[in-house]
């Protein structure tokens, strides 16, 4: 099906910090350029998503001491998708979201990223370069750092370590930082130490810190957690706002939050695909209240 | 993102926001570096070299020595902290380091003793004694200066570059890292114990007699190999604020707090602790080379687990993370140790345990953190 895959994604590695820095030079060169625009300039240089979706999974399995967490799990993300990714304890929604970001190697399957980026031969930063950004579970935000250098930290650029230690923030680069504070609804908090941000807060610093990536696909674990009311609605107004610009997986529990996003919705249940489709539909499906929403 | 944001909103942040500003040292470092830059480089070499030693401001060569000795490891300190304050990496072997740079310096200045030996040969003492007829490969081209100087450099940077890659690729962490460090340390120290290795065995290098063919007792090269020692601390401090202060600095206290995060927004952890190891090995390796001719002499007691322990006291003493903490520490920690070694020889590993777990419960950011929390 992809006979040019291995070696694409291999041409891609050597060369991947290169062609990121130069697509981001390009977008400080514009000035004002939005995160929309540049994303959009880097998708063309480095994901090749010309049949449609951005994310693959054919097959994969990962078993840990025997117990199958995936399960010959396929699953196919279009781009620009918003979905959603509900399950029972157990499921293997992060063991999947593990596998898409590089922390866990498949047993089986193939995880392709566009047509052409092979995931599977990838170390973690090489797919953060590669454009797909992840929020942990729990959120995970550089504690001793302001929020301004969590924001600074996870801007994309050229992350080697020769060019960490001269490197300077542009004009353009300070404005892409206002933005997303502005985003974020942090902005009055710009200097204060990410470590003592409420919960909420934190959550939201870590999708600017992936936004500050441009990924071109984000996976959000549990956005929400933790939130008050008020809170999981912005976020949830954020998450419409992101897709479109960026492809967008949401693992959720909580089921108001998926309600008020969700478009497609994928069911995962024991390492493997349930059942796939709009919300209703799925929630209408006897086997999915069998497992999971009758209970 | 612009579309979410009327443009007049933009247009005031784009005013508003400020890069921060992370200057090399504040103005008030640059004024106390400038007067410790003048009485080590300046004043306490006149007042050792021009005042007769009866004076009352007369500065002894016991001092000198004894404050070179601690500049040295006060270099160590500062590296130290560069992988244990700001990377979080503990090591527990870096007396390793330092010895091997010490050793290097060694090999020169054997090579400089000449025939003056007990037995008038061109080899080392301990050669002939092992009745070797010609030097070992690894001791050859030593009689260069610069030779060895590349070799106090190399050889605890290369060593440390290869451990490390190792180790940081194999994700080897926390309290298996530091383990394992001192496990190397230890087995250096009894390859260096054994006579066939070439190093003098348990003995090591002494009795030198010349650096760069000037006397090394002379008060001339001892102010000068103090004066050497002021400036390697110096430019070592310097370099070492250079980096915290940069985008790197930050890099590497983000991966002390959050690896996860850093390698998921694109950063390789693997290169960035592979760099700041091997510079601190350096580091510690040119401090060690500055140590031998001031002490004038190199064995390998210097690579016991002990030595390395007691680095990490010095940095922890100081204040982790500070750069200036780890050193004072260096000074608080050695001074202390001169004198209670001499008033209650029997004692100072106790004091030297009980300061250790004072400093962690009362005082967890260390003898800095105390004098800033006054302020």
């Amino acid at each position: 099906m992809r006979p040019l895959g291995g070696q694409r994604s291999g041409e891609c590695r050597k060369r991947g910090g290169t062609t990121v820095s130069a697509a981001a030079l390009h977008t400080v060169d514009s000035g004002s350029a939005g995160l929309a625009q540049a994303g959009m300039r880097i998708a063309g240089a480095d994901v090749d998503t010309t049949h449609g979706p951005i994310l693959y999974l054919d097959g994969i399995t990962v078993s840990f001491d025997g117990f199958r967490a995936l399960n010959g799990l396929s699953l196919t993300i279009d781009d620009g998708e918003l979905r959603c990714i509900i399950g029972p304890n157990g499921a293997g929604k992060t063991t999947m979201m593990d596998v898409i970001t590089g922390k866990t190697r498949p047993d089986a399957g193939t995880a392709f990223f566009g047509q052409t980026i092979d995931l599977a031969k990838l170390t973690e930063a090489e797919i953060a370069h590669a454009g797909i950004g992840r929020k942990f579970q729990k959120p995970t935000v550089f504690e001793q750092h302001s929020v301004f250098e969590n924001l600074e930290l996870s801007m994309k650029a050229d992350k080697r370590v020769r060019k960490a230690i001269g490197a300077r923030l542009a004009r353009a680069d300070l404005d892409r930082i206002a933005e997303t504070l502005e985003l974020i609804q942090l902005a009055d908090a710009a200097d204060r130490l990410a470590g003592l941000l409420s919960h909420g807060q934190k959550q939201w610093l870590e999708i600017g810190m992936l936004l500050m990536q441009e990924p071109r696909l984000l996976l959000l674990d549990e956005p929400v957690a933790g939130m008050t009311d008020d809170e999981t609605m912005r976020t949830a107004e954020l998450c419409l706002s992101l897709a479109g610009r960026h492809s967008v997986v949401v693992v959720e529990h909580d089921m108001d939050f998926i309600a008020r996003i969700a478009r497609q919705v994928t069911v995962l249940h024991e390492g493997s695909v349930l059942a796939e489709g709009p919300m209703d539909v799925v929630q209408a499906d006897p086997r999915v209240i069998e497992v999971y929403l009758g209970r | 993102m612009n579309a979410a944001l009327p443009p007049q909103v933009a247009t005031e942040f784009r005013r508003t926001l400020a890069a921060p500003e992370r200057p090399l040292l504040t103005r008030g470092g640059w004024a106390t570096f400038t007067v410790v830059a003048y009485v080590l480089l300046v004043l306490v070499p006149a007042l050792n070299l021009l005042l007769p030693a009866s004076h009352p401001l007369h500065v002894s060569d016991y001092v000198v020595t004894l404050a070179g000795k601690i500049m040295c490891y006060a270099i160590v300190a500062l590296a130290m902290d560069l992988i244990w304050g700001y990377a979080g990496i503990l090591s527990l072997g870096h007396g390793l380091f330092f010895a091997l740079g010490g050793y290097a310096m060694g090999m020169y200045l054997m090579r400089s003793i000449g025939r003056e030996g007990v037995y008038h040969s061109d080899l080392p003492d301990f050669m002939v004694f092992l009745d070797w007829k010609t030097y070992p490969w690894y001791w050859s081209f030593t009689d260069h200066f610069w030779y060895a100087a590349m070799l106090v450099v190399l050889v605890p940077g290369v060593l440390a570059f290869v451990f490390g890659y190792f180790a940081f690729r194999s994700r080897i962490k926390g309290v298996y890292f530091s383990i394992i460090t001192q496990a190397l340390t230890y087995a250096f120290m009894l390859l260096f114990f054994r006579n066939d290795t070439g190093f003098g065995g348990n003995n090591g290098f002494t009795d030198f007699k010349r650096i760069l063919g000037y006397p090394i007792a002379a008060p001339g090269t001892r102010v000068a190999l103090f004066v050497a020692t002021g400036v390697a601390l110096l430019g070592a401090l310097l370099l070492a604020r250079w980096i915290v202060t940069s985008k790197l600095g930050r890099v590497l206290t983000a991966i002390r707090d959050a690896e996860s995060r850093v390698m998921f927004c694109g950063y390789s952890p693997l290169h960035y602790k592979l760099f700041v190891w091997t510079l601190s090995a350096v580091l510690c390796g040119i401090a060690g080379a500055l140590y031998v001719p001031q002490v004038g002499i190199i064995n390998p007691s210097e690579m016991s687990p002990a030595n390395s322990i007691e680095i990490a006291i010095w940095t922890a003493v100081g204040g982790r993370g500070t750069l200036v903490g780890p050193m004072l520490g260096a000074f608080v920690v050695n001074g202390a140790k001169s004198w209670f070694t001499q008033a209650f020889p029997e004692y100072w590993l106790y004091f030297l345990g009980l300061l250790f777990i004072l400093v962690t419960l009362f005082l967890p950011r260390g003898v800095i953190g105390l004098l800033r929390g006054r302020r």
